[in-house]
């Protein structure tokens, strides 16, 4: 949900960054999604295109690089991968699980000009 | 346009705003009244009047060629509602006052529990209610009739409040030092869990009516909050709701969840309710000049 706003958000990211570093234009986004972040990627790029319409960001290319969901398992002692949050440990089959990767939700880097 | 305040998308409206007022927000864009908008009856019967956040900022385009480079960011998107809920937490915590934050689907009870909550501790402390829907003024409007402040925040296309309402929200309303605030959220069993307030409980409400499987199928609200509210529990001889096994289910997605049983129109079990406020609000209250004033 929200991806519209996420990429609004995207889009002041793109903004602040272009005063505080002195471009004009992005060419391509790199976005870090983890995989148990909630985000619909085909949402994200539908998104992204409207958004960023006549801004500095005008067709752009947007790369998305998934971060895998992973999690500490109490009961094991494992770090598990993990799909979705709340899933069982793949390991034991038990609910205690520390979420420590893939929740991730960030612009990693730009190429502007 | 402001992610956070959705400016430019919806119209996010809090009560008392004079339409032809520009808000002064701390941060820098302009805020343009008069966009055309679907629907007239935003205006609210009550008080005054509304205020639109309006459209967004102009874009600004730099205009010039210079070499193609690569710029590191690594900056978190939602970190903008982190940051107004920090700068809440920081008001509330100066005032000594406690804020929950109470989540649920819509129908669960919340501002039928709220009225009846407030009128059993409004002779204790102050009491200030902050209220999200979509449209209309009713919740606040009930809210009011019990003698308390109350503010709604409309959010038009929008399922849930953010921190950046809020915060205006408490420009507006100047809840009391010592005083307990109630954030009722837009009925949503989704959205609201992403977005922290400030506030220092999520309370989410689950009434009997509704399915006692609903921590698994909606986790991340289950998880976000401290305590769960089974509400209209006078009904259970007529359903076939498992009690038992609602509360494993919201152990599963949070272990440390606490769980109360009551029914607001009936009154059980309202009393550990109202103890619970009590002991959290002496909590909030630890090392604030308002400890000593208030019972």
């Amino acid at each position: 949900m929200h991806e519209m706003s996420l990429c609004e958000g995207v889009l002041q990211v793109m903004q602040e960054q272009a005063k505080a570093q002195g471009f004009s234009r992005v060419k391509t986004v790199w976005l870090e999604i983890g995989e148990l972040a909630g985000v619909d990627t085909e949402a994200m790029r539908f998104g992204f295109d409207v958004v960023v319409k006549d801004s500095l960001a005008d067709g752009a290319t947007l790369e998305i690089i998934h971060l895998p969901g992973r999690a500490w398992c109490l009961p094991c002692g494992n770090e598990v991968r993990v799909r979705q949050r709340f899933d069982a440990c793949p390991t034991c089959g038990g609910y205690q699980l520390q979420v420590t990767g893939g929740d991730e939700l960030r612009v990693k880097e730009l190429e502007v000009e | 346009m402001c992610n956070v305040c959705g400016c430019g998308e919806g119209e996010v409206r809090i009560e008392g705003d004079e339409p032809g007022h520009h808000h002064h927000h701390h941060h820098d864009h302009e805020h343009v009244h008069g966009h055309g908008h679907d629907h007239d009856h935003h205006h609210h019967d009550i008080d005054t009047d509304t205020h639109d956040y309006g459209k967004g900022p102009a874009r600004a385009h730099a205009p010039g060629l210079s070499q193609a480079r690569m710029v590191q960011i690594e900056t978190d998107i939602l970190g903008k509602n982190n940051a107004y809920a920090a700068a809440n937490r920081r008001y509330l915590a100066e005032r000594g006052i406690l804020a929950l934050n109470l989540v649920s689907s819509p129908g669960s009870g919340k501002t039928t529990l709220l009225t009846h909550t407030i009128e059993a501790l409004k002779q204790e402390f102050p009491v200030a209610v902050i209220e999200g829907d979509q449209q209309t003024a009713n919740d606040a409007e009930r809210i009011r009739q019990t003698g308390v402040p109350a503010l709604q925040i409309n959010t038009g296309k929008g399922c849930h409040l953010d921190a950046h309402m809020v915060g205006h929200a408490l420009e507006r309303l100047q809840p009391k030092d010592g005083s307990v605030l109630f954030i009722e959220n837009v009925g949503n069993l989704v959205c609201p869990a992403a977005f922290d307030l400030g506030e220092a409980h999520k309370v989410v409400i689950l009434s009997v009516t509704e399915g006692e499987d609903k921590p698994v199928k909606y986790p991340d609200m289950f998880h976000a909050a401290d305590l769960m509210i089974l509400n209209k529990i006078d009904l259970l001889p007529y359903l076939q709701f498992d009690v038992d096994k609602c509360i494993e289910y919201a152990r599963r997605v949070n272990p440390s969840i606490r769980v109360l049983q009551l029914s607001a129109t009936s009154g059980q079990g309202m009393d550990l309710w109202q103890q619970w406020i009590r002991a959290t609000r002496q909590v909030a209250l630890v090392g604030h000049a308002a400890s000593g004033e208030v019972g």
